[in-house]
């Protein structure tokens, strides 16, 4: 029933030049859509390229933790062109023991939010983000909830000021 | 005004006095968020700050003074530089930074924006989320995906048929399954009379802002009737869970093509009504004329999308872009205006639901025959007297309830074209009933980050206007 | 029985406390009235109810309501500056209740010997008084706004200033053209002419076949002028910035609560109420209107029944304005006052000056029959 994620390097006119600059960068189609892996110190120049090479649209970036994987992180960027109208998946592994990714607010100012919501879910940080802190959560929560090793359930709920020195 | 207490001072080097009685320091954990001594407001009964020796990230979300703020083009909305942000200008007056929110009337829900005015004028604005915050992506992953859209249906809450759509799509694409004409037809149908409804919300609660009162209990009453068809078809007003992975949960009432035509009549009369007491007033022009303008260079950069693009001129639709559920057989248009403020978002919004309407109209007269969901019984129950009947019927049954049907490893990214713009679900399964990870990519969530660029140098009553025209929506924003 | 009125009456003391304590009834019980008026009236406007419970018609509602906060904590913020912040409430009544005060709001009354004015006091500077007493209320919102030591009320207290001043400079110079006329109809070197009572009596007759006599037919443009300047003047749809909940959250009155609160709020529509009366008063008319025959011991309710549905009339487009206008912006309130109410109000009074020294020392040439003014 499903259609196997397929290795191609070049999956159609928009996404060549991109292909051929980035000899890192590995394409596949998975279910219908074209995603690409790219190492972790390329992300910036990859998204930037990408932007030039048409996919001027920020939509999404977030972040998967998987944790008995290696690299256990995941960060997921996705662009938009609008004409002709294609999109990528940017597939960026980060390891356990090292959460940092380069931030791409240089090159899209909106990935702000998202990469503020990555850190405070996940807790990868995104070095060269002008301010890194928590969105959802409060500003002195303990732990990153989105972690599939964080405890749900038995966690006494925190409140913001709940331990108040009196 | 005063100034706020100097209590913003403090950074990871200095030591802070009395680290001993600090939380447990992890590194890992923390990370290099911004910190600073605690200073507890309650514990004074001033505003002068006591110092608690605790040591804590307290505030670190909130607008910084100037001489500290290094991200003062985000919060200027200066980091695109075209012609419209290049003419801001720090100025050396006094100004005085003011919450609007989380409990302002106009803030639509718990929005907080921190604004630094100079009179009335604003210099700089930062939105500051997460008060509905309520880890729906963590439950999403404690959910099968049959429970699935329970949840996502109460993210988005005026626009709930919109995330179960995304949601199912997603799933449906991992398992590689058909979905019957009938039921495409349905969803196309209910989630264009909620796009409907919800721009009628949007209108009335805009209109509210601006002072005309009137115009809330219009658009409520017209509404209403878009409603009151969801009630009748789904059971509930709203958090419908109607459309689910393989179809939909049951087939429309009995009569439905009348309360079509019916919904159809209302709200065109209502538009017109609209039109007449809004958009010909000369009071609301002068109000929403060039108020809260985004341009498409930043509409891009910052991932603005739905009516608000639209309204700055980027003709982009999802539903012409990437056809949904059978959406290219129907015809309509996409309304796009050149000048990108409010009363522009007015002219898409209004049109919008004109041809929300039209597709409505053409799904009455085309509504194929057929089944409302997938026969895949992997996926979808058996009907209720195939249980007393089948033995295999009564498995399946048994099966998808209590553990849910099996969803094949990989990851995807679907979206549909939701009232407020690009409404997307990442889904990544590891072959189990549950996602490993479900990621909503909310349109609000990027067009409440845009907030900066439409608002700084505006004066404080088109803030009001401004947010109101970005119809945001919390449980969109923060999950 | 009428001797013991007629005496007390007689009694210049007695008199003015009756009268005044009269009036403080009579604004109260209005307001009540009009709060009523104004839900219900909006409530049909927007295909709503209003309120319909409490008495008759949910006429009581307003008492209910106000009951409501009379019991209520009120609530003191810290950082007030105290003094101002329990005075203020105070001061936007008294300068309300003391306008009502030279309105005449109908016939004089004879009791015997003795003719009872229905009017607090006929000042001959009547209007000069009203001018300088809504003059004053400014103040309470004003010291409201900045006593209350939060950052909303005092951006609610500037925009009042900037409003109240702007629209008070077109409100006065509106009246200008009535004293004028009335100046020219009296003769005798126009004294009298700011008199309220003689105002009205002015009007008596008519203006051209059965229409009466009143103002608004010589000076329509100053009529609209007013109005507009009164409905800023009091800070009501569309012009109100001053207390825009969904931009300033409550403006001057974010931080009171109680019965301090409703001492705002009553002065709000006794002003609206002030304005209107003064509208009917200088323009439409005041409480002249025809008696319909009633016998001579009820006469004297039709002037009274004239007066006040003229005002309702005025009162009803106040509300009818709410319901329908958005609300303006600062600036464009501010351009709008400055920039068209006060040159459209000058231009007029020197146009209407010019025309009526013609009228007093002769045309150069012929004036047409249907000249109004000649």
């Amino acid at each position: 029933m499903t259609t196997e994620p397929t290795e191609i390097r070049s999956p159609g006119p928009p996404y060549d030049d991109l292909a051929s600059r980035f000899d890192s960068a590995e394409f596949e189609v998975s279910h219908g859509q074209v995603v690409v892996r790219v190492p972790r110190e390329d992300l910036v120049g990859f998204v930037d390229a990408a932007k030039v090479a048409g996919f001027r649209m920020f939509i999404d970036l977030c972040g998967v933790d998987y944790l008995d994987r290696d690299p256990r992180f995941e960060v997921v960027v996705n662009l938009l062109s609008l004409e002709p109208p294609r999109r990528i998946r940017i597939l960026v592994g980060v390891p356990g023991d090292d959460p940092t990714a380069p931030s791409i607010t240089g090159v899209f100012p909106g990935a702000d939010f998202y990469e503020r919501e990555t850190f405070d879910l996940f807790g990868i940080e995104f070095e060269g983000h002008p301010d890194l802190t928590r969105i959802l959560l409060p500003d002195d929560w303990v732990g990153f909830p989105l972690r599939k090793d964080a405890p749900i359930g038995s966690v006494p709920v925190q409140f913001k000021g709940s331990n108040k020195v009196s | 005004m005063s100034k706020p207490p100097d209590s913003v001072t403090g950074d990871t080097e200095a030591p802070p006095p009395g680290a001993e009685q600090a939380p447990p320091e992890s590194p890992g954990d923390q990370g290099k968020a911004k910190r600073r001594v605690v200073h507890d407001l309650w514990l004074s009964g001033t505003e002068a700050p006591v110092d608690t020796g605790r040591f804590t990230d307290e505030g670190a979300q909130e607008m910084l003074l100037e001489e500290e703020a290094a991200v003062l083009a985000g919060q200027r909305g200066t980091l695109v530089v075209d012609d419209y942000a290049a003419g801001v200008e720090p100025s050396t007056e006094q100004t005085q930074i003011v919450n609007m929110g989380p409990q302002h009337p106009a803030t639509h829900g718990v929005l907080r924006l921190q604004v630094e005015l100079d009179g009335e004028t604003i210099r700089r604005v930062k939105p500051i989320i997460g008060y509905l915050h309520t880890g729906m992506e963590r439950t999403g992953e404690t959910l099968t995906f049959m429970q699935g859209p329970t949840n996502v249906t109460r993210m988005d809450y005026l626009s709930p048929f919109h995330n179960e759509l995304a949601f199912s799509l997603a799933v449906e694409r991992l398992l590689g399954l058909e979905i019957p004409p009938r039921a495409q037809a349905i969803r196309v149908l209910m989630t264009e009379l909620n796009r409907v409804a919800s721009h009628l919300l949007w209108a009335a609660t805009t209109g509210l802002d601006l002072g005309a009162l009137s115009m809330m209990i219009y658009g409520w009453r017209e509404r209403e009737a878009v409603l009151a068809f969801f009630e009748k078809t789904t059971g509930l007003r709203m958090n419908h869970n109607y459309i689910r992975p393989g179809g939909v949960a049951a087939d429309l009432p009995d009569g439905w093509e009348e309360d079509v035509a019916a919904i159809e009549e209302t709200v065109l009369a209502g538009l017109a009504d609209y039109e007449g007491l809004l958009m010909e007033n000369p009071i609301f022009i002068e109000r929403t004329h060039g108020v809260g303008v985004i341009t498409p260079e930043e509409c891009l950069a910052y991932g603005v999308t739905g009516p608000l693009a639209r309204a700055s001129g980027i003709d982009f639709d999802l539903r012409k872009a990437f056809p949904y559920s059978g959406i290219e057989q129907y015809e309509f248009d996409v309304p796009t205006t050149e000048h990108g403020d409010v009363y522009d978002r007015f002219i898409v919004r209004f049109e919008e639901i004109r041809q929300s309407l039209r597709i409505a109209r053409q799904v009455a007269e085309t509504m194929p025959l057929g089944d409302y969901r997938s026969e895949d019984r992997k996926v979808t129950p058996p009907p209720r007297a195939r249980l007393d009947q089948s033995m295999e019927a009564l498995i399946h049954h048994f099966k998808i309830f209590t553990e849910g049907f099996k969803v094949p490893a990989g990851e995807v990214y679907e979206a549909v074209e939701s009232p407020r713009g690009e409404l997307g679900m990442y889904l990544v399964s590891s072959g189990g009933a549950k996602p490993w990870r479900l990621h909503v990519r909310g349109p609000s969530f990027a067009n409440v980050q845009a907030l900066p660029v439409m608002l700084t140098g505006s004066l404080i009553a088109d803030t009001i206007s401004a947010l109101a025209s970005v119809d945001p929506v919390m449980g969109d924003v923060d999950r | 029985m009428t001797s013991f009125l007629e005496g007390l009456f007689a009694n210049t003391f007695w008199s003015a406390a009756i009268k005044v304590v009269a009036a403080f009834a009579l604004l109260v019980a209005n307001t009540l009235i009009l709060v009523w008026f104004e839900r219900r009236v909006v409530a049909f406007m927007q295909n709503r109810i209003g309120p319909n419970r409490a008495g008759p018609f949910g006429i009581l509602q307003t008492l209910a309501d106000g009951l409501k906060l009379f019991f209520k904590e009120q609530i003191t913020p810290r950082k007030v500056e105290l003094g101002i912040y329990l005075m203020a409430p105070m001061a936007a009544m008294v300068p309300a209740f003391l306008i009502f005060l030279v309105i005449p709001f109908g016939a004089p009354i004879t009791i015997g010997e003795t003719t009872v004015t229905l009017q607090g006091t006929d000042l001959n500077v009547g209007l000069l008084f009203i001018l300088a007493m809504s003059s004053l209320a400014v103040y309470s919102i004003v010291l409201a706004g900045w006593s209350s030591g939060s950052k909303y009320p005092l951006l609610g207290g500037v925009r009042a200033t900037a409003q109240m001043i702007s629209y008070e400079a077109a409100m006065g110079l509106a009246i200008v053209p009535v004293v004028v006329l009335a100046a020219v109809t009296l003769g005798e070197g126009g004294v009298g002419a700011m008199s309220l009572a003689r105002i009205v009596e002015l009007q008596q007759g008519s203006f051209r076949w059965l229409i009466p006599g009143w103002f608004v037919f010589w000076l329509l443009p100053s009529f609209l002028i007013f109005f507009v300047s009164a409905v800023a003047e009091t800070n009501r749809a569309p012009f109100d910035l001053v207390e825009a909940e969904s931009e300033i959250v409550g403006g001057y009155h974010t931080e009171y609560s109680g019965i301090r609160f409703a001492l705002f709020f009553l002065a709000e529509y006794v002003n609206m109420f002030n304005v209107s009366a003064i509208a009917v008063t200088l323009f439409l008319g005041g409480w002249l209107g025809p008696d319909l025959g009633l016998p001579s011991g009820l006469a004297w309710v039709m002037p009274i029944f004239w007066f006040f549905l003229k005002t309702y009339a005025l009162l009803f487009v106040f509300v009818w304005l709410r319901a329908t206008l958005p609300r303006l912006r600062y600036d464009q309130l501010m351009s709008f006052g400055w920039k068209v109410m006060i040159p459209l109000s000058i231009g007029w009074l020197v146009l209407f000056s010019v025309v009526m020294a013609l009228n007093t020392f002769g045309w150069p040439f012929d004036v047409p029959e249907w000249f109004p003014w000649a």
